[in-house]
Protein backbone atom coordinates (compact mmCIF):
# COMPACT_ATOMS: atom_id res chain seq x y z
CA UNK A 1 0.00 0.00 0.00
CA UNK A 2 1.05 3.61 -1.01
CA UNK A 3 2.63 5.43 1.97
CA UNK A 4 2.48 8.38 3.57
CA UNK A 5 5.25 10.76 2.63
CA UNK A 6 7.45 12.87 4.49
CA UNK A 7 9.16 15.77 3.07
CA UNK A 8 11.58 18.19 4.26
CA UNK A 9 11.50 21.53 2.34
CA UNK A 10 14.91 23.35 1.78
CA UNK A 11 14.84 27.46 1.66
CA UNK A 12 17.46 28.06 -0.62
CA UNK A 13 18.78 31.99 -0.54
CA UNK A 14 22.11 32.74 -1.86
CA UNK A 15 23.54 29.34 -1.38
CA UNK A 16 22.79 29.49 2.31
CA UNK A 17 19.68 27.67 3.18
CA UNK A 18 17.20 29.97 5.96
CA UNK A 19 14.69 29.61 8.27
CA UNK A 20 11.08 30.99 7.35
CA UNK A 21 8.42 32.99 9.57
CA UNK A 22 4.97 34.13 7.79
CA UNK A 23 7.23 34.18 5.08
CA UNK A 24 9.84 36.55 5.23
CA UNK A 25 13.36 34.85 5.97
CA UNK A 26 14.71 35.16 9.35
CA UNK A 27 18.14 33.04 10.30
CA UNK A 28 20.56 31.35 8.02
CA UNK A 29 20.48 27.57 9.34
CA UNK A 30 23.61 26.01 6.91
CA UNK A 31 24.64 24.60 4.04
CA UNK A 32 22.00 22.89 1.31
CA UNK A 33 24.67 19.86 0.91
CA UNK A 34 24.42 19.06 4.71
CA UNK A 35 21.17 19.43 4.68
CA UNK A 36 20.53 17.10 1.71
CA UNK A 37 23.04 14.13 3.07
CA UNK A 38 21.96 14.00 6.35
CA UNK A 39 18.24 14.37 5.57
CA UNK A 40 19.13 11.87 2.74
CA UNK A 41 20.30 9.36 5.16
CA UNK A 42 17.62 9.98 8.19
CA UNK A 43 14.60 8.39 5.81
CA UNK A 44 13.65 10.99 4.55
CA UNK A 45 11.03 10.45 1.30
CA UNK A 46 11.57 13.48 -0.50
CA UNK A 47 12.88 16.74 -0.83
CA UNK A 48 11.61 20.21 -1.97
CA UNK A 49 14.10 23.07 -2.86
CA UNK A 50 12.36 26.24 -3.03
CA UNK A 51 15.14 29.36 -4.29
CA UNK A 52 13.73 32.34 -2.37
CA UNK A 53 16.46 34.49 -3.28
CA UNK A 54 15.09 37.90 -4.15
CA UNK A 55 18.28 38.98 -6.32
CA UNK A 56 17.62 37.27 -10.16
CA UNK A 57 21.73 37.68 -10.19
CA UNK A 58 21.90 34.58 -7.67
CA UNK A 59 19.98 32.75 -10.38
CA UNK A 60 22.78 30.87 -11.97
CA UNK A 61 24.51 30.27 -8.52
CA UNK A 62 21.33 28.32 -7.88
CA UNK A 63 21.72 26.30 -10.84
CA UNK A 64 25.32 25.57 -10.07
CA UNK A 65 24.06 24.38 -6.17
CA UNK A 66 21.06 22.67 -8.04
CA UNK A 67 23.52 20.21 -10.38
CA UNK A 68 25.86 19.13 -6.92
CA UNK A 69 23.02 18.88 -4.76
CA UNK A 70 21.51 16.20 -7.07
CA UNK A 71 24.32 14.54 -7.31
CA UNK A 72 23.80 13.99 -3.66
CA UNK A 73 19.99 13.38 -3.77
CA UNK A 74 18.54 9.56 -3.94
CA UNK A 75 15.03 10.11 -3.09
CA UNK A 76 12.61 12.44 -5.42
CA UNK A 77 13.87 16.15 -5.53
CA UNK A 78 11.50 18.61 -6.68
CA UNK A 79 12.49 22.24 -7.36
CA UNK A 80 10.67 25.45 -7.60
CA UNK A 81 11.19 29.16 -7.42
CA UNK A 82 11.52 31.64 -10.44
CA UNK A 83 10.12 29.25 -13.20
CA UNK A 84 8.58 31.36 -15.53
CA UNK A 85 9.32 29.42 -18.98
CA UNK A 86 9.09 25.84 -20.02
CA UNK A 87 12.77 26.53 -21.01
CA UNK A 88 13.62 27.05 -17.73
CA UNK A 89 11.97 23.64 -16.11
CA UNK A 90 13.95 21.79 -19.00
CA UNK A 91 16.74 23.16 -17.99
CA UNK A 92 16.14 22.39 -13.99
CA UNK A 93 15.14 18.84 -15.22
CA UNK A 94 18.69 18.29 -16.99
CA UNK A 95 20.09 19.25 -13.64
CA UNK A 96 19.06 17.39 -11.91
CA UNK A 97 15.04 17.96 -10.57
CA UNK A 98 12.72 15.31 -10.38
CA UNK A 99 9.87 17.63 -10.59
CA UNK A 100 9.12 21.39 -10.45
CA UNK A 101 7.44 23.54 -8.08
CA UNK A 102 5.40 26.69 -9.63
CA UNK A 103 3.48 29.17 -7.97
CA UNK A 104 3.20 32.78 -9.61
CA UNK A 105 3.31 31.81 -13.03
CA UNK A 106 0.66 29.14 -12.70
CA UNK A 107 -2.18 31.84 -11.91
CA UNK A 108 -0.89 34.44 -14.30
CA UNK A 109 -0.55 32.65 -17.15
CA UNK A 110 -3.04 29.06 -16.71
CA UNK A 111 -1.36 28.48 -20.28
CA UNK A 112 2.23 28.22 -19.40
CA UNK A 113 0.62 25.43 -16.47
CA UNK A 114 -1.33 23.86 -19.00
CA UNK A 115 1.63 23.94 -21.78
CA UNK A 116 4.38 22.10 -19.22
CA UNK A 117 2.29 19.70 -17.62
CA UNK A 118 1.47 18.43 -21.74
CA UNK A 119 5.30 18.71 -22.26
CA UNK A 120 6.61 17.03 -18.89
CA UNK A 121 3.70 15.40 -17.77
CA UNK A 122 1.40 15.74 -15.04
CA UNK A 123 3.86 13.73 -12.89
CA UNK A 124 6.36 16.59 -12.94
CA UNK A 125 4.26 19.37 -12.05
CA UNK A 126 3.61 20.41 -8.43
CA UNK A 127 1.27 23.81 -7.79
CA UNK A 128 2.54 25.73 -4.39
CA UNK A 129 -0.34 27.34 -3.20
CA UNK A 130 0.21 29.82 -0.41
CA UNK A 131 -3.06 30.37 1.72
CA UNK A 132 -4.05 33.59 4.11
CA UNK A 133 -7.23 33.70 5.49
CA UNK A 134 -9.05 37.02 5.50
CA UNK A 135 -10.96 38.91 7.68
CA UNK A 136 -13.92 36.15 7.38
CA UNK A 137 -12.13 33.21 7.81
CA UNK A 138 -11.78 32.52 3.87
CA UNK A 139 -8.65 30.58 2.86
CA UNK A 140 -7.57 32.84 -0.07
CA UNK A 141 -4.78 32.52 -2.45
CA UNK A 142 -1.76 35.08 -2.25
CA UNK A 143 1.03 34.90 -4.98
CA UNK A 144 4.64 36.63 -5.57
CA UNK A 145 5.89 35.21 -2.15
CA UNK A 146 2.78 35.64 0.01
CA UNK A 147 2.62 39.67 -1.00
CA UNK A 148 -0.15 39.86 -3.38
CA UNK A 149 -3.98 38.75 -2.93
CA UNK A 150 -5.82 37.00 -5.74
CA UNK A 151 -9.00 36.29 -6.17
CA UNK A 152 -8.92 32.66 -5.95
CA UNK A 153 -9.59 30.96 -3.09
CA UNK A 154 -7.77 27.81 -1.87
CA UNK A 155 -10.28 25.77 -3.00
CA UNK A 156 -11.31 27.19 -6.16
CA UNK A 157 -8.02 27.30 -7.23
CA UNK A 158 -6.73 23.54 -6.50
CA UNK A 159 -9.47 22.61 -8.77
CA UNK A 160 -8.55 24.80 -11.40
CA UNK A 161 -4.75 23.56 -11.16
CA UNK A 162 -5.65 20.11 -10.90
CA UNK A 163 -8.20 20.33 -14.58
CA UNK A 164 -5.32 22.14 -16.06
CA UNK A 165 -2.86 19.84 -15.52
CA UNK A 166 -1.24 19.74 -12.29
CA UNK A 167 0.14 16.41 -10.52
CA UNK A 168 0.23 17.20 -6.96
CA UNK A 169 -0.29 20.38 -4.57
CA UNK A 170 1.94 22.17 -2.45
CA UNK A 171 -0.27 23.86 0.13
CA UNK A 172 1.18 25.86 2.67
CA UNK A 173 -0.66 28.20 5.40
CA UNK A 174 1.11 32.17 5.38
CA UNK A 175 -0.31 32.62 8.86
CA UNK A 176 0.65 29.21 9.90
CA UNK A 177 4.61 29.28 8.03
CA UNK A 178 7.09 29.59 11.40
CA UNK A 179 4.68 29.78 13.76
CA UNK A 180 5.04 26.02 15.34
CA UNK A 181 1.66 26.01 16.32
CA UNK A 182 0.43 23.11 13.54
CA UNK A 183 -0.65 23.18 10.27
CA UNK A 184 -3.91 24.89 9.11
CA UNK A 185 -5.93 21.59 9.52
CA UNK A 186 -9.34 23.13 8.34
CA UNK A 187 -7.16 24.02 4.79
CA UNK A 188 -6.08 20.88 4.47
CA UNK A 189 -9.48 18.72 4.55
CA UNK A 190 -10.94 21.22 2.63
CA UNK A 191 -8.05 21.30 -0.10
CA UNK A 192 -7.51 17.34 -0.07
CA UNK A 193 -11.28 16.44 -0.01
CA UNK A 194 -11.77 18.74 -3.37
CA UNK A 195 -9.01 17.52 -5.68
CA UNK A 196 -7.98 13.59 -6.83
CA UNK A 197 -4.51 14.71 -6.96
CA UNK A 198 -1.63 14.78 -3.44
CA UNK A 199 -1.64 16.84 -1.27
CA UNK A 200 1.25 18.16 0.28
CA UNK A 201 0.48 19.62 3.67
CA UNK A 202 3.26 22.51 4.72
CA UNK A 203 3.37 25.76 7.30
CA UNK A 204 3.47 25.30 11.22
CA UNK A 205 4.81 22.00 12.37
CA UNK A 206 6.35 22.62 15.53
CA UNK A 207 6.04 19.16 17.13
CA UNK A 208 5.98 15.78 15.06
CA UNK A 209 2.57 15.25 16.58
CA UNK A 210 1.35 17.92 13.95
CA UNK A 211 2.43 15.32 11.11
CA UNK A 212 -0.35 12.97 13.01
CA UNK A 213 -2.67 15.77 12.56
CA UNK A 214 -1.78 16.53 8.93
CA UNK A 215 -2.44 13.04 8.02
CA UNK A 216 -5.55 12.62 9.44
CA UNK A 217 -6.73 15.88 7.88
CA UNK A 218 -6.78 14.37 4.18
CA UNK A 219 -2.73 14.72 3.49
CA UNK A 220 -1.27 12.33 1.70
CA UNK A 221 2.17 13.91 2.09
CA UNK A 222 3.22 16.24 5.19
CA UNK A 223 6.42 18.66 5.47
CA UNK A 224 8.12 21.16 7.01
CA UNK A 225 11.14 22.93 7.03
CA UNK A 226 12.65 25.01 10.50
CA UNK A 227 12.03 22.19 12.48
CA UNK A 228 14.12 19.59 11.11
CA UNK A 229 17.25 21.97 10.96
CA UNK A 230 17.51 22.35 14.96
CA UNK A 231 18.02 18.65 16.25
CA UNK A 232 20.10 15.69 15.46
CA UNK A 233 18.60 13.01 13.43
CA UNK A 234 15.68 15.06 13.00
CA UNK A 235 13.63 13.58 10.10
CA UNK A 236 14.45 9.67 11.17
CA UNK A 237 12.68 10.87 14.53
CA UNK A 238 10.03 12.43 12.74
CA UNK A 239 9.70 8.88 11.11
CA UNK A 240 10.09 6.86 14.01
CA UNK A 241 6.82 9.34 15.75
CA UNK A 242 5.11 8.13 12.47
CA UNK A 243 5.93 4.64 12.07
CA UNK A 244 5.92 3.89 16.22
CA UNK A 245 2.26 5.22 15.98
CA UNK A 246 1.46 3.15 13.23
CA UNK A 247 1.20 5.11 9.94
CA UNK A 248 1.80 3.24 6.93
CA UNK A 249 5.24 5.56 6.44
CA UNK A 250 8.91 3.89 5.08
CA UNK A 251 10.25 2.62 7.62
CA UNK A 252 12.90 4.81 9.72
CA UNK A 253 16.21 2.83 8.83
CA UNK A 254 19.50 5.30 8.34
CA UNK A 255 19.65 4.96 4.31
CA UNK A 256 23.72 5.37 4.33
CA UNK A 257 25.39 5.91 0.94
CA UNK A 258 28.33 6.25 0.10
CA UNK A 259 29.33 8.70 -1.78
CA UNK A 260 32.63 11.05 -2.38
CA UNK A 261 33.61 14.03 -0.36
CA UNK A 262 31.45 16.54 -0.83
CA UNK A 263 32.26 19.87 -2.75
CA UNK A 264 33.87 22.40 -1.00
CA UNK A 265 31.67 25.71 -1.07
CA UNK A 266 32.85 28.68 -2.57
CA UNK A 267 33.19 31.36 0.55
CA UNK B 1 30.10 1.50 -20.49
CA UNK B 2 26.25 1.65 -19.78
CA UNK B 3 24.54 3.91 -21.85
CA UNK B 4 21.90 5.88 -21.02
CA UNK B 5 19.43 7.05 -23.44
CA UNK B 6 18.30 10.93 -24.02
CA UNK B 7 15.55 11.46 -25.96
CA UNK B 8 14.60 14.56 -24.12
CA UNK B 9 12.24 13.38 -22.02
CA UNK B 10 12.47 13.15 -17.90
CA UNK B 11 14.81 13.11 -15.45
CA UNK B 12 17.73 11.53 -16.86
CA UNK B 13 19.93 13.37 -14.36
CA UNK B 14 18.71 11.65 -11.77
CA UNK B 15 19.73 8.21 -13.52
CA UNK B 16 22.67 9.62 -14.92
CA UNK B 17 23.63 10.78 -10.71
CA UNK B 18 22.51 7.28 -9.81
CA UNK B 19 25.27 5.49 -12.07
CA UNK B 20 27.47 7.83 -11.27
CA UNK B 21 27.07 7.33 -7.88
CA UNK B 22 27.79 3.64 -8.31
CA UNK B 23 30.99 4.56 -9.94
CA UNK B 24 30.14 3.04 -13.27
CA UNK B 25 30.94 4.24 -16.91
CA UNK B 26 28.02 5.75 -18.81
CA UNK B 27 27.17 7.62 -21.17
CA UNK B 28 24.03 10.18 -21.75
CA UNK B 29 23.30 9.44 -25.67
CA UNK B 30 21.16 8.96 -28.55
CA UNK B 31 23.83 8.53 -31.31
CA UNK B 32 23.65 4.86 -33.20
CA UNK B 33 27.36 4.18 -32.87
CA UNK B 34 27.41 4.41 -28.16
CA UNK B 35 24.17 2.21 -27.98
CA UNK B 36 25.62 -0.04 -30.58
CA UNK B 37 29.03 0.01 -28.52
CA UNK B 38 27.43 -0.04 -25.07
CA UNK B 39 26.97 -2.87 -22.93
CA UNK B 40 23.83 -2.28 -21.36
CA UNK B 41 21.07 0.20 -22.38
CA UNK B 42 19.01 2.12 -19.46
CA UNK B 43 15.79 3.81 -21.36
CA UNK B 44 14.36 6.07 -18.37
CA UNK B 45 11.86 8.37 -18.51
CA UNK B 46 9.03 10.21 -17.59
CA UNK B 47 6.58 12.10 -19.23
CA UNK B 48 3.90 11.44 -21.81
CA UNK B 49 3.98 8.28 -24.41
CA UNK B 50 2.62 9.59 -27.07
CA UNK B 51 5.93 12.39 -27.04
CA UNK B 52 8.32 10.19 -25.93
CA UNK B 53 7.35 7.71 -28.63
CA UNK B 54 7.64 10.43 -30.78
CA UNK B 55 10.79 11.53 -30.21
CA UNK B 56 12.59 7.92 -30.12
CA UNK B 57 11.16 7.81 -33.53
CA UNK B 58 12.18 11.05 -34.69
CA UNK B 59 15.61 10.09 -33.45
CA UNK B 60 15.52 6.89 -35.68
CA UNK B 61 15.94 5.23 -32.50
CA UNK B 62 12.81 2.30 -32.98
CA UNK B 63 14.58 0.19 -35.05
CA UNK B 64 18.06 0.48 -33.46
CA UNK B 65 16.92 -0.32 -30.09
CA UNK B 66 15.09 -3.31 -31.88
CA UNK B 67 18.18 -4.45 -33.41
CA UNK B 68 20.44 -4.15 -30.53
CA UNK B 69 18.04 -5.82 -27.72
CA UNK B 70 15.84 -8.35 -29.69
CA UNK B 71 18.29 -9.56 -32.25
CA UNK B 72 22.01 -9.02 -30.44
CA UNK B 73 19.99 -9.70 -27.08
CA UNK B 74 21.95 -6.69 -25.40
CA UNK B 75 20.67 -6.32 -22.10
CA UNK B 76 18.37 -3.41 -21.08
CA UNK B 77 17.00 -1.72 -18.25
CA UNK B 78 13.05 0.38 -19.12
CA UNK B 79 12.24 2.64 -16.35
CA UNK B 80 8.96 4.15 -16.05
CA UNK B 81 8.02 4.84 -19.65
CA UNK B 82 10.98 2.86 -20.77
CA UNK B 83 8.57 -0.06 -18.89
CA UNK B 84 5.38 1.21 -20.96
CA UNK B 85 7.05 1.39 -24.41
CA UNK B 86 7.45 -2.41 -24.25
CA UNK B 87 4.03 -3.06 -25.03
CA UNK B 88 1.79 -2.82 -28.82
CA UNK B 89 -0.09 0.50 -27.64
CA UNK B 90 -0.58 3.48 -24.90
CA UNK B 91 -3.69 4.81 -24.37
CA UNK B 92 -1.76 8.33 -22.90
CA UNK B 93 -3.71 11.15 -24.97
CA UNK B 94 -4.73 9.58 -27.79
CA UNK B 95 -3.50 5.87 -29.10
CA UNK B 96 0.00 5.48 -29.58
CA UNK B 97 2.14 2.54 -30.90
CA UNK B 98 4.81 1.15 -28.80
CA UNK B 99 7.71 -0.96 -29.40
CA UNK B 100 5.73 -4.08 -29.15
CA UNK B 101 8.35 -6.18 -27.93
CA UNK B 102 5.82 -7.42 -25.21
CA UNK B 103 1.77 -8.30 -25.81
CA UNK B 104 -0.12 -5.86 -24.29
CA UNK B 105 -1.33 -2.06 -23.70
CA UNK B 106 -0.70 1.02 -20.96
CA UNK B 107 -3.82 2.20 -19.78
CA UNK B 108 -5.03 5.09 -17.41
CA UNK B 109 -5.03 3.67 -13.86
CA UNK B 110 -8.73 3.98 -12.47
CA UNK B 111 -9.31 2.65 -9.03
CA UNK B 112 -12.39 1.72 -7.94
CA UNK B 113 -11.69 3.68 -4.56
CA UNK B 114 -12.27 7.44 -5.05
CA UNK B 115 -10.10 7.94 -1.93
CA UNK B 116 -7.22 6.76 -4.00
CA UNK B 117 -5.36 9.40 -5.75
CA UNK B 118 -3.77 9.46 -9.32
CA UNK B 119 -1.12 9.91 -9.96
CA UNK B 120 0.37 7.36 -7.79
CA UNK B 121 2.92 8.79 -6.64
CA UNK B 122 5.52 7.99 -3.59
CA UNK B 123 6.78 4.66 -1.77
CA UNK B 124 5.28 1.66 -2.22
CA UNK B 125 5.93 -1.74 -1.29
CA UNK B 126 6.21 -4.49 -3.78
CA UNK B 127 5.22 -7.99 -3.67
CA UNK B 128 7.98 -10.31 -5.65
CA UNK B 129 6.57 -12.91 -8.06
CA UNK B 130 8.97 -14.37 -9.37
CA UNK B 131 13.11 -14.19 -8.83
CA UNK B 132 15.23 -11.61 -10.94
CA UNK B 133 18.66 -11.35 -11.23
CA UNK B 134 18.21 -7.31 -10.37
CA UNK B 135 16.37 -8.29 -6.97
CA UNK B 136 19.32 -10.24 -5.77
CA UNK B 137 20.43 -9.27 -2.05
CA UNK B 138 17.62 -7.08 -1.73
CA UNK B 139 16.08 -6.81 1.75
CA UNK B 140 12.42 -8.60 2.86
CA UNK B 141 9.55 -6.26 2.06
CA UNK B 142 11.48 -3.69 0.15
CA UNK B 143 9.65 -0.39 -0.83
CA UNK B 144 10.39 1.92 -4.35
CA UNK B 145 9.21 5.52 -5.33
CA UNK B 146 6.35 5.45 -8.00
CA UNK B 147 5.27 7.93 -9.86
CA UNK B 148 2.86 7.56 -12.53
CA UNK B 149 -0.48 8.23 -13.80
CA UNK B 150 -0.89 4.90 -16.32
CA UNK B 151 -0.06 1.43 -16.04
CA UNK B 152 0.68 -1.57 -17.83
CA UNK B 153 -1.56 -4.14 -18.65
CA UNK B 154 -0.49 -7.41 -19.76
CA UNK B 155 -2.05 -10.15 -22.21
CA UNK B 156 -2.63 -13.24 -20.31
CA UNK B 157 -0.23 -15.13 -22.29
CA UNK B 158 2.74 -13.19 -21.00
CA UNK B 159 1.87 -12.75 -17.62
CA UNK B 160 4.79 -15.09 -16.00
CA UNK B 161 6.98 -12.16 -17.49
CA UNK B 162 5.99 -10.32 -14.08
CA UNK B 163 8.44 -10.18 -11.42
CA UNK B 164 6.53 -8.08 -9.01
CA UNK B 165 3.47 -6.15 -9.05
CA UNK B 166 2.68 -3.60 -6.34
CA UNK B 167 -1.02 -2.43 -5.19
CA UNK B 168 -2.53 1.14 -5.50
CA UNK B 169 -6.14 0.33 -5.19
CA UNK B 170 -5.46 -2.28 -7.68
CA UNK B 171 -2.87 -4.69 -8.56
CA UNK B 172 -0.40 -3.09 -11.21
CA UNK B 173 3.04 -4.25 -12.48
CA UNK B 174 5.98 -3.39 -10.81
CA UNK B 175 8.78 -4.78 -12.72
CA UNK B 176 9.35 -7.77 -15.19
CA UNK B 177 11.63 -9.54 -17.21
CA UNK B 178 11.69 -11.09 -20.58
CA UNK B 179 15.10 -12.69 -21.08
CA UNK B 180 17.85 -9.60 -21.62
CA UNK B 181 14.91 -7.23 -21.09
CA UNK B 182 14.23 -5.56 -17.70
CA UNK B 183 11.90 -3.32 -16.73
CA UNK B 184 10.57 -1.61 -13.70
CA UNK B 185 7.56 0.92 -13.17
CA UNK B 186 9.45 2.02 -9.94
CA UNK B 187 12.17 4.72 -9.93
CA UNK B 188 15.40 2.37 -8.21
CA UNK B 189 16.95 6.11 -9.50
CA UNK B 190 15.10 7.50 -6.94
CA UNK B 191 14.35 4.61 -4.15
CA UNK B 192 17.56 5.10 -2.08
CA UNK B 193 19.65 1.96 -1.10
CA UNK B 194 17.58 -0.33 -2.27
CA UNK B 195 16.90 1.42 -6.44
CA UNK B 196 20.75 1.76 -6.34
CA UNK B 197 21.06 -2.02 -5.79
CA UNK B 198 18.74 -2.66 -8.26
CA UNK B 199 20.89 -0.57 -10.91
CA UNK B 200 24.01 -2.07 -9.49
CA UNK B 201 22.48 -5.79 -10.11
CA UNK B 202 21.21 -4.71 -13.27
CA UNK B 203 25.30 -3.14 -14.53
CA UNK B 204 26.50 -6.39 -12.88
CA UNK B 205 24.52 -8.39 -15.07
CA UNK B 206 25.30 -6.33 -18.88
CA UNK B 207 29.23 -7.09 -17.14
CA UNK B 208 28.88 -10.88 -17.22
CA UNK B 209 26.82 -10.80 -20.38
CA UNK B 210 29.28 -8.64 -21.93
CA UNK B 211 32.19 -11.59 -20.97
CA UNK B 212 30.16 -14.38 -22.43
Amino acid sequence: MLKTRLIACLLWRNGMLVQSMGFSHTNSVGSACTAIDFFNTWAIDEIVLLDVTRNPDDREKFHHDLKELSKRCFVPLAVGGWITSLEEIRVLLTEGADKVVMNTEAIRNESFLQDASRKFGAQCIVVSIDVRCDEKGEHIVYIDRGKERTKWSAVEWARRAQELGAGEIFLTSIDADGNRKGYDLELINLVSHTVSIPVIASGGVGDWKHFREGIESGASAISAANIFHYSEQSTKKAKDFLFDNGFNVRKPEFYNILLPRRPVYRV
Amino acid sequence: MIAIVDYGMGNLQSVANAVEALGVDFEITNEAKKLQDADGIILPGVGAFGDGMKNLCKLKLVDLLREEIIEKKKPYLGICLGLQFLVDKGYEKGEHEGFGWIKGEVKLMEPDDPKIKVPHMGWNNIEIKKDSEIFKGLKEDPVFYFIHSFSFVLDPEEVDIITSTASHGLEIVASLQKGNIFATQFHPEKSQTAGLLVLKNFIDYCDTNSKC
